[in-house]
């Protein structure tokens, strides 16, 4: 057994996967005082077994605390309520200390029991939880998917303050996945009190605790008094407006009502904002964990014919795309962003090239092209895009017509593989956790290319599953060789080219004046917009 | 009238009714399916089929919509697929916020319109009339998404009069009521200034002209009575093109009404929460026009109820 301590030189000096140096607190930060933050779209739930959307997700970060956790504004894994953790040499049982003294908003202290409670109640299948299958690792999930049993097998409450979890296979993402919202701790008694409502009445171990919510209008966040981080949160209160158009919230952050716009800056004022020097200086710019794509259905002639998948990435002038959305990207040349651990910088991947393409497609015995359709979501600027793709593609010679439709059902022509190419914009894919496999699985492996899956180009390579499973085998998570075998996978998924990766994302966080906080909590790749529990005000 | 009113409300009943299987219909043959929806992206299979099953979506048409029609005989709207609440309690929520907009957005409408087609009528072919008219087209034919937006602009944003969208105080309904105002008051200006001139040729106001009433008099107790009562069948009837309006203006001026949240529904294909305010809606356009109609006998004696 490795025991992995929380003191990093320690683990340095035994050479056991480091956790990252913890955050250090802002010397400078305030505590006190509330922001406001809006939303277009309405809150749907903060149950943390069901809550998946863009603007739910990092309220429940700060209501719930689960196991692990990131340090903030990184990607680095840090012990949560588990204050230390042993995994056995085989990788398949994970031990968890558990931190004493925590409570939960009603004032009771969190135990083992709660762990497995929760863990149980997220792979239910009657939570109905969209994330159930981060699970499947677990030991003893099988029996619960198909309603054979209804407590986790693997999960086993040793003592109040520890929990062990056995895995039937090796899964290196597994603290990864003890991270993610799915995995929040919650207490039995609060749910059964909710009824079917757990949803609308929220209760976790979290740096801040619901309030009020007024439905369809706002919802209050209060500071946690007791939480168990010293020092955090520094916020009284945050408060989410929802219902609040872009554009209208850009406008109100501008005449001082709004500290902070959660759906960022509207497409069509960004020039505009960024002209402006003295807005500028109060937009945020990083990295995010994502890729646009589009997916060269691999099932459905003549995009079954490498070739012309070949011609296609050669055909797409993604410096131009970049530019119709005001540069808000970088180009991508590979499936992984290049802050993904695994992400191969020296990679070139398919140059533009629209004459060769040309000669490939004449080659391939296309030399008039052929007609094909381009899938898309109807905001924008997606349609702009697919525009420009359509241009790109008629000069080689291919006549794609663009099916310009709400995401649901864009979503479900990608599913059925009634599509022969789909640009992913708005809807695929941003990382559920920083780890490479995460943009594998659903979106390139053979589980994802079934009936209604997420791997919308039906790529399905056995020899290159094989691999992925092998490198999700290793015990530890950044072992350089299982980087290596990630980036490996990568480029030959590119050999076969099922994608033509566009580019990745920048994300631009506006805030007020009187916002405080090192830049990197704006641009926090866990907790998006913003890390509510370490930013602060200044007046 | 009692008879009247049992088959009116017996035909309201099936058109309720016919409005749900519709809609229902519509729904599950849609090309999306909401399981997704719910399941999101990280599901797998197993998952995806579980979530199916627990909602009954794995159940052919004829066993789901008979069963959402016997939950709403007892009253049950359903629970929503994403908020995992019952849809009665969200549209309760959503209900007051809509209700308060539409009348005040019906009385600007209706108070500009009706003015501005009277003054149009009486002005007749000079040029009052036409650059009412103009108006009154220009503003029936406005997109209301840019008509919304311009206004809170200059008088949220440039003059600081209102607050920039929500909720709470008359200072937040001023600027949507008048949006809904404007763009509605197009239809009534034209339908008054129609009705108006009809009237002024009639013969009573001959009369009443040549018994030496004063203008005033004629106008206001003579011709706006008679002339206003084909109009207010007319509310009834508009209410269905009201909601439409009420769901893009609820959404730029972020005001929480049943608008917005049809319009989220629908892009998440909660279908529940569609169903239920497609329900509500077709509710208010149907007591709309019953309403209409059991009125105007009174306004007007010539027509009687049978």
């Amino acid at each position: 057994m490795k025991k992995l301590l929380a003191s990093t030189a320690l683990m340095m000096a035994l050479g056991l996967p480091a956790l990252a140096q913890d955050y250090t607190p802002d010397p400078n930060a305030k505590s006190g005082g509330g922001i406001t933050v809006t939303y277009k779209d309405d809150v749907a739930t903060l149950d943390p077994a069901i809550g998946y959307d863009w603007q739910n997700w990092s309220m429940i970060k700060s209501l719930f605390d689960s196991l692990m956790d990131y340090v903030p504004g990184t990607t680095e894994l840090r012990p949560g309520l588990a204050e230390s953790y042993e995994v056995s040499d085989d990788g398949m049982t994970f031990t968890f200390h558990l931190r004493a003294g925590v409570k939960f908003h009603n004032g009771r202290e969190m135990t083992a029991d709660d762990v497995k409670y929760s863990l149980d109640r997220v792979t239910l299948p009657a939570t109905q939880s969209p994330g159930a299958g981060f699970f499947a690792s677990i030991k003893g999930f099988d029996a619960m998917s198909d309603g054979s049993a209804t407590t986790l097998e693997g999960v086993t409450v040793v003592d109040p303050m520890t929990v062990q979890i056995q895995l039937s296979r090796p899964d290196a993402t597994f603290l990864h996945v003890m991270a993610l919202n799915f995995s929040s701790i919650v207490p039995k008694e609060a749910v059964e009190a909710a009824g079917d409502d757990f949803g609308h009445n929220p209760v976790g171990t979290g740096a801040f605790s619901l309030a009020e919510w007024t439905i369809g209008q706002k919802l209050v966040f209060q500071k946690n008094a007791d939480y168990w981080r010293a020092g955090v949160p520094y916020l009284d209160t945050v408060t989410f407006e929802v219902g609040q158009e872009p554009i209208v919230a850009l406008l109100r952050l501008q005449n001082g009502e709004v500290d902070v716009p959660g759906d960022g800056i509207p497409p069509a004022k960004f020039t505009e904002v960024m002209a402006d020097p003295a807005q500028a200086a109060r937009v945020v710019e990083g990295g995010q964990l994502q890729t646009g794509y589009i997916t060269l259905n691999v099932t459905i002639p003549p995009l079954d014919n490498l070739a012309v998948r070949e011609a296609i990435n050669m055909a797409i002038n993604k410096d131009r795309i970049t530019q119709i959305i005001n540069g808000r990207a970088v180009p991508a040349t590979q499936p992984l962003p290049p802050s993904m651990p695994g992400y191969t910088a020296d990679y070139a991947g398919y140059p533009y090239d629209p004459e060769k393409a040309k000669q490939m497609l004449a080659d391939a015995g296309f030399p008039d092209g052929f007609d094909t359709e381009l899938y898309v979501m109807n905001t924008d600027p997606n349609p702009r895009i697919a525009q420009a793709m359509q241009q790109d593609l008629a000069a080689i010679g291919i006549r794609a017509s663009i099916q310009s439709l709400a995401q649901a059902n864009v979503i479900e022509a990608g599913g059925a593989g009634t599509a022969p190419m789909i640009w992913s914009g708005g809807m695929a894919w941003i990382a559920d956790f920083p780890d490479p496999s995460n943009f594998y699985g659903p979106i390139l492996g053979c589980s994802g290319a079934a009936e209604g899956g997420w791997n919308w180009s039906k790529f399905c390579d056995p020899a290159i599953d094989a691999e992925a499973t092998k490198a999700d085998s290793f015990n530890n998570p950044d072992d350089p060789a299982r980087l290596a075998m990630w980036s490996d996978i990568y480029q030959n998924v590119m050999k076969e080219a099922p994608w033509v990766p566009v580019f990745n994302e920048q994300r631009y966080t506006m805030k007020s004046a009187r916002m405080g906080g090192d830049d990197s909590l704006y641009v926090d790749p866990v907790s998006i917009p913003v890390n509510y529990d370490y930013v602060y005000v200044t007046e | 009238m009692p008879a009247y009113l049992a088959r009116r409300l017996f035909q309201s009943a099936l058109i309720l009714l016919g409005v749900s299987f519709i809609t229902f219909f519509l729904l599950f043959v849609l090309p999306a399916d909401p399981v997704r929806q719910i399941a999101g992206r990280s599901a797998t299979p197993q998952t995806v089929e579980n979530i199916r099953r627990e909602l009954g979506l794995d159940q052919p048409f004829v066993v789901q919509y008979g069963r959402y029609l016997w939950g709403l005989v007892q009253g049950d709207m359903g629970r929503s697929y994403l908020q995992k609440t019952d849809v009665s309690t969200l549209i309760a929520a959503r209900l007051p916020p809509t209700l308060l907009l539409m009348a005040a957005g019906i009385a600007c409408e209706l108070v500009l319109g009706l003015a501005m087609g009277m003054v149009a009528a009486l002005r007749r072919g000079r040029a009052t009339d036409n650059v009412l008219m103009m108006t009154s087209f220009v503003a029936v034919s406005a997109p209301q998404f840019v008509v919304s937006l311009i206004l809170l602009y200059i008088f949220a944003v440039r003059l600081g009069w209102f607050p920039i969208g929500g909720y709470g105080t008359w200072h937040h309904l001023v600027l949507p009521a008048v949006t809904l105002g404007i763009l509605g008051s197009g239809w009534y200006a034209r339908m008054m200034r129609s009705s108006m001139v009809e009237v002024l040729r009639a013969d009573f106001i001959r009369t009443a002209r040549a018994k030496g009433l004063t203008r005033r008099a004629v106008i206001f107790r003579h011709a706006l009575p008679n002339a206003i009562l084909p109009i207010i069948a007319m509310i009834g009837i508009d209410i269905g093109i009201f909601m439409g309006g009420i769901v893009v203006v609820e959404g730029v001026f972020g005001w929480p009404g049943i608008g917005q949240l049809a319009w989220q529904a629908i892009q998440r294909v909660d279908i529940p929460i569609i169903m239920g305010v497609t329900l509500v809606s077709a509710c208010a356009i149907v007591l709309g026009n019953l309403l209409a109609d059991l009125i105007t006998p009174f306004i007007d004696p010539r027509i009687r109820i049978r």
